[in-house]
Parts: structure tokens; sequence; C-alpha cells
């Protein structure tokens, strides 16, 4: 009883923590949105930049998604082997992605592809997306929660490259993407790329450099170095806000990598929109819990 | 009908070819009327299946969105968020579709390219962009769901016909001479793209 009473406690947590994260941004992002706005000087980038504040004001006092786009939610569970609710974990998250569906209310996001109909409760076969990372000998789980909206799911790509064609390679494959899929994707974006051995694990570690907090760097010297060389050569494109123009285009620029094989450059980019959702949670073993990226909030 | 208030341009549906002249690339504007939502599927139905559209368009506008509807009693509805979706997947049905429907105008998210900009020229149309992710803002223009149709496309594609006011601002991205905003900078982006690949190319040469 004691189990279903706990199960009960976390989905419902759950679902409110992934209606919060759909109604108002995360810190890191208010704060770099803010400092892009006052750089800007342009009077269309600057009446867009107005639009986007006051639309954010406007979701937390009506208390709507401040995006129509609530996404595909997709959750990375870092998960320690003693965590009591381990066993239960991947079915609550979808029930509570059902309750947020409700609650919140979140738009219906989930086609069954090959039957194409949408299931109205944001569920379907593998979705919500649940990756894993199993933590052992700790009894607490760490969960970033992220809405994948369909404007900023677009430009994902993939690629392998040739050794060849190196990391020069990686920079072309990088900023073609922003100026044939990015600028309709919202920005200033952020911008994840995975830098690996093969598709699968670049596109994987593409999308995980999001969760990043916005300013964080690869621990690597190199990898960090081209995160500021994309990051600047990416804004001196010159996107703005919304692809219509600005001195910035991006919020940032994220690298996670791996290994390689010696024949090949595995690369991926993945990007966030401006409306960048993403949350983060910890909860210990009783279910206390910690919210690193929304000041503020209690479920 | 065109108005300027309070320093606004704003136009008013039913809207005709005329009302288009003075409006160009670059404009903010917003809108007053009728506003249905319209978006992948119902494009392929009135282009590729030759359906009928169940909402009279003509001199009206569309947008390209998926709104989150909440239900009303008695077949009404409240329009909670809604915001633009990518007007580039539209692109290859929006010739035929303004040509068909008599749409005047497009909103949309992002730029189309020469199938609209073709249509907007030939039929007397305008494409525009509002700040995307802005769906509080768009939702609080919208005083009414009229008319609901083709439900059976579920929430984010059912054309949802609404009465706006002051919908905006809407940045015009397309005018009706198919002068296209997007396509112009595109031309400014990726000139300056070649020059940072070449200039970040050659301070990452890592393989050695």
């Amino acid at each position: 009883m004691a189990n279903e009473a706990q199960v009960r406690k976390m989905t419902d947590m759950m679902a409110k923590f992934v209606g919060y994260t759909g109604k108002k941004l995360p810190d890191d992002v208010i704060v770099k949105l803010e400092e892009l706005r006052d750089k800007e000087d342009s009077p269309l980038a600057k009446v867009i930049y107005d639009t986007m504040f006051r639309n954010q004001e406007l979701a937390v006092k009506l208390d709507r998604p401040s995006c129509q786009d609530t996404g595909v939610l997709q959750f990375w569970v870092k998960c320690g082997t003693g965590f009591p609710l381990i066993n239960e974990l991947e079915s609550l998250l979808k029930e509570a992605v059902v309750q947020a569906t409700f609650a919140t209310p979140l738009r219906h996001n989930s086609v069954e592809t090959f039957d194409e109909y949408n299931t109205g409760k944001n569920v379907g076969k593998g979705t919500p997306t649940v990756w894993w990372d199993i933590v052992p000998n700790w009894d607490g789980c760490e969960i970033y929660t992220y809405m994948a909206g369909g404007g900023c799911t677009l430009p994902g790509n993939a690629t392998v490259l040739m050794p060849g064609e190196g990391y020069e390679g990686v920079t072309k494959f990088v900023l073609d993407r922003m100026t044939s899929y990015g600028l309709n994707a919202c920005p200033p974006l952020l911008v994840g790329v995975g830098v690996a051995t093969s598709v699968e694990t670049a596109a994987l570690l593409s999308k995980k450099a999001l969760m990043r907090p916005i300013g964080s760097h690869n621990e690597n010297e190199r990898a960090a170095k081209m995160e500021k060389l994309l990051e600047d050569g990416i804004n001196a494109i010159g996107l703005g806000p919304q692809g219509m123009g600005g001195k910035y285009s991006v919020m940032g620029v994220h690298i996670e990598n791996t290994a390689r094989h010696p024949s090949a450059i595995g690369v991926a980019v993945n990007v966030g929109c401006w409306s960048h959702r993403r949350g983060h949670i910890i909860f210990d073993r009783d279910l206390n819990y910690t919210i690193t990226t929304h000041s503020g909030c209690v479920l | 009908m065109v108005e300027i208030r309070d320093g606004k341009k704003v136009l008013i549906t039913p809207i005709s070819a005329e009302d288009l002249k003075d409006i160009h690339i670059g404009d903010i504007i917003y809108l007053d009327g009728s506003l249905t939502t319209c978006r992948d599927v119902a494009h392929r139905r009135v282009v590729e299946e030759g359906r009928e559209i169940p909402v009279d368009v003509r001199n009206n506008a569309i947008l390209h969105a998926g709104p989150i509807i909440r239900p009303l009693p008695d077949d009404k509805f409240e329009m909670v968020s809604v915001g633009p979706t990518t007007s580039m997947r539209m692109e290859k049905f929006e010739y035929e579709f303004v040509k068909t429907t008599g749409v005047r105008v497009i909103v949309g998210k992002g730029g189309m390219k020469e199938n609209t900009a073709n249509a907007c020229k030939d039929f007397g149309c305008i494409h525009c962009v509002i700040p995307a992710g802005n769906a509080v803002v768009a939702a609080v223009c919208v005083e009414e769901i009229v008319r609901a149709e083709w439900r059976d496309l579920g929430m984010p594609e059912t054309l949802w016909n609404c009465r706006v006011k002051e919908f905006g601002p809407l940045i015009v991205s397309i005018d009706a001479e198919g002068r296209n905003y997007f396509e112009e900078k595109k031309i400014e982006y990726n000139r300056r793209k070649d020059e940072q690949v070449e200039k970040i190319s050659a301070q990452v040469g890592f393989i050695k």
C-alpha cells in the first residue's frame, strides 16, 4: 500500500512539473533571452522580443501553456538502482503525461505511425520517450523533462563523415542546417551537436546536449573552443529572433562527444527553440524533491 | 478593408486585393475578423483530394496552426493557446490552395517559397508571420471560436474558425507583388555562413 501511495504521489508531482514547464521557461533561458533582447537594436527584432516577453507574462498570469506546441514529452532519467520506484517509473511517467494532458492542458501530440491516428492523450507506442541511465548504489532519481515541439524538431539531422572531412566537415554540417532549417525553428536557438562514432550515438548526444544549462561548456578544451567558435559563427550569420534578422541567432551551442571508430565521425545536430521548455528535478528515496531549473516552483 | 487604429495598420475581413496594394514585406500589421486554422491534412484534402473546404475562407485569413482548445458546454470551445506552425510544410500545396479557396491572408511561421510567392502575386494574397511561440498573446486576440469543421482530424488539425481582434503583430513575409522577405534574407545569411565556415574551419584542424 505504501508503494501504491508513493506511485500516486510521484505521478501527481511529475504531472504538475510537466504542466509547470509548459507555462514558465527555465531561469537560465529567461536570463539569456533578456541578455539577447537588450543587445538587439533593429525595430523588428525589438517588436518580436517584446511580444515574447509579453507572452511569457501572460502565460503565467492566465495559467496557460506559453506555446501551443507542448511537444512530445521526453524524459532523461538517471535512476539509482536503489530508488524505491524504479520498477514503476516508466509507467508512472506515462500516466503523468496523460494526467498533465488534461490538467494543463497540453496539445494532443502523439500520432501512431502507420495507423496514423492521434491518440488524444499524448501517449502512444514509445511515447513519451524515456531514456535510462542506471546509477549503481544510489537510492535517488534525477529526471530531465523536455517538450520537443515540432518546429524545433524539424532541423534535426545526423550523418557519418569520413575522417578526411574532419571537424571542418562538422562545422559545415552544422552551419548548413542553420540557414536551411534553423531560421524557421524559432531562433534564438539552443544548438546541440553530437560528435561520436555513428548516427545513433551522435543523435542521442545532440539532444542530450540541450539538457545542459545555458552557459555551460564541454569539459574537453578543444570541444569547448569549438562550441564558442560555432556560437560566434552562427551569431554572425545574423538570423535574429524568428529568423527575421538581428545580431544574434543562438542562446548557445553545446557539444557532447564520445570516442569514435578510426574510419568514421558520427555527427548530429538538434536544436531547441527560444521557448526551450526543459525541466530538471531530483528525487530522494522519500520523494523529497529539488528543482534546479525553475526557482520558486512548488509542486 | 484597411484601418489605421492608434498608429496600427489593421486589415479587416473581408479583404480585397486592393487592400493589399500598400502592404510590403517587413511591414507590421494586425487583423480583425475571420481567421481559420488550417494546416497539413486540410491542405492535402483541398488540393490532393479535391474536397471543398467546409469553412469559406474567400477574402478572409487562414493560420497555419494547431491550437490547444478547451471544450465548453453546448458545442462551444475556448482558445487556450494558439500559435503558428512551420509554414514551409504547406508550401507544396499553397499555390493550388490559394487559387481554389480565394484566401487573402496566410499567417504562419518562417518563410515560404516560390509556389506561395507566385500565388500571392497571381491571386492577390500575402503571407505573414506572427512571432512564434507566443501562443497566449495570440489566443487572447481570439474573441470567439465560431465553428469547428473536419473535427475527425483531431485537435491540432481541425479547422477552427475564429473571430479575432487586432490579431498580431503580423510581419509581412511575402507581399502581393510576390516579394519574399525570407528568401531575400537567405541570400545574406548564406553568404555570411560561407564566410563563417571558412573562418571556423581554419581553427578546427584537430586531425593531424
